[in-house]
């Protein structure tokens, strides 16, 4: 099983430094976004928080990061089936005689790569843009981690639910985004912690994120055989 | 069969109607206004059978969700999907008398607390599932990914509700500052209005389901018109 995944995570990411799709669509996608989000909420708008003033971009920082990460997985989830169904390779996989649970575990970590990549930059840019502090970075790598292991987990699952349709694209964000609110909810608020390390919660919903991840990274290695049968 | 109604829906369907009208007259007449909440306590005894409800058809589409991946019948398959739709509708409906209730209550129709949150997550997941249920795929396929997706909903849901349960826990204490004191006639009325709302909720079930049997059967009749067209062209 791991053979099979190591596989498909190496053709994958292959087809990512040829195609460069991640770091050249996707990766601009997601610093427009953030971009965005500083038209819409605007530099001036200020809150008060304890003794001290903060713009609301930079109090709202960590939210409008992880919906943007998200935004940004969708497309890469998209992509990473999309370059599947074009010659029926995940059919073509599976008779083979690849693992259900390896493929999974290959598209997982392949996805994973790209999106870790993404948020490294997202995150630069975020620190950037919205003049946010870090208080303690061990805790935001760990955040970082897990809800990328829990986003792609999920993500991938749907993805392949979705996979081959026309309705593809319209269809997989109503499935992932919904399963994916905790997510979001856990990174948001052990983020902010790990930004102003203003709040005691934040290794608590740090391993409510790990938590996360363990049981998306099993239900989809469940889950995929059954998904991607065909009889 | 060549209708969906039959004699047992009929008894189904018009006990519903007198149980609802009962459950009316109980609820809007019989039964006085609660302490705290006086009368919009009445749309408690129409939004709490609504989930209830709701609940009791997704359970039914978990259900049947296992049973069709176990050993592929058509008949949970259809049930399952049957019971999706009209759970959503109940929870749709579910969250609607929610938003009315809160608004005299709590003086606004939305509240950032544990239940309201998950349960608007959890309208949007079946919406999902119902959407994969429309999905150009063949058959087998199309029902053998609900059904994946019927039994994976559920984890996601009990997920859903206990990080929102902390999230909101750890902010605040109990959002609702009040008791309901239910009194004799008014868990009546609750009780009338579950009774009218889980038979109304039967009779859509069946008729739903047996809809659904039709158009397959219909499905079923048009390929084997094709296939026979297609072979006397063949001699």
């Amino acid at each position: 099983m791991l053979r099979d995944a190591w596989l498909m995570a190496v053709k994958d990411l292959r087809i990512e430094m040829a195609t460069r799709v991640v770091t050249g669509q996707i990766l601009p996608f997601g610093v427009l976004v953030l971009i965005l989000f500083g038209f819409a909420i605007g530099p001036d708008l200020a809150v008060v928080v304890g003794p001290e003033r903060r713009s609301m971009l930079a109090q709202a920082a960590p939210g409008l990061f992880w919906i943007t990460v998200l935004l940004a997985a969708l497309l890469a989830l998209g992509r990473a089936f999309a370059v599947e169904s074009a010659d029926g390779n995940l059919d073509a996989l599976m008779m083979a005689g690849l693992d259900p649970a390896g493929i999974f575990l290959g598209k997982l970590v392949a996805v994973a790569v790209q999106l870790l990549l993404l948020e490294l930059v997202l995150g630069l840019g975020a620190f950037v843009l919205y003049s946010t502090p870090l208080a303690e970075p061990a805790m935001l790598a760990a955040v970082v981690l897990l809800a990328t292991a829990a986003i792609t987990a999920a993500g991938t699952v749907y993805a392949a639910v979705g996979s081959g349709l026309r309705v593809r694209d319209t269809l997989v964000p109503l499935l992932v985004l919904p399963v994916l609110s905790p997510v979001l909810l856990a990174a948001g608020l052990a983020t902010d912690a790990a930004v102003f390390g203003t709040s005691d919660n934040g290794w608590l919903w740090t391993s409510v994120l790990g938590v996360f991840a363990l049981v998306y990274v099993a239900v989809g290695m469940l889950a995929f055989g059954p998904i991607m049968e065909e009889s | 069969m060549n209708a969906t109604s039959s004699k047992g829906t009929r008894v189904i369907g018009y006990s519903a109607l007198a149980f609802t009208v009962l459950a009316l007259f109980f609820g809007l007449v019989v039964s006085g206004p609660e302490v705290n909440m006086r009368e919009s306590v009445r749309l408690m005894y129409v939004h709490v059978p609504t989930i209830l409800g709701a609940y009791a058809c997704y359970a039914v589409t978990l259900v049947g969700s296992i049973i069709y991946l176990r050993n592929r019948s058509e008949f949970w398959d259809l049930l399952a999907a049957s019971a999706a739709e009209i759970g959503t509708l109940y929870l749709g409906f579910g969250l609607i008398t929610g938003a009315l209730w809160g608004r005299p209550t709590w003086g606004t129709y939305w509240e950032w607390d544990p239940r309201l949150t998950s349960t608007a997550v959890m309208f949007i997941m079946y919406l999902g599932y119902l959407a994969i249920r429309r999905m150009e795929l063949p058959r087998d396929v199309r029902s053998q990914r609900a059904a994946v997706l019927g039994v994976v909903n559920i984890i996601n849901v009990i997920v859903v509700h206990y990080s929102v349960q902390l999230w909101r826990g750890l902010h605040q204490g109990s959002t609702f500052g009040l008791d309901p004191q239910i009194r004799d006639m008014q868990y009546f009325s609750w009780f009338m209005g579950t009774v009218a709302l889980g038979l109304i909720a039967a009779w859509l079930l069946i008729h739903r389901f047996r809809l659904a049997w039709l158009e397959r059967q219909l499905e079923d009749q048009w390929l084997e018109e094709a296939l026979a067209e297609r072979r006397s062209e063949a001699i």
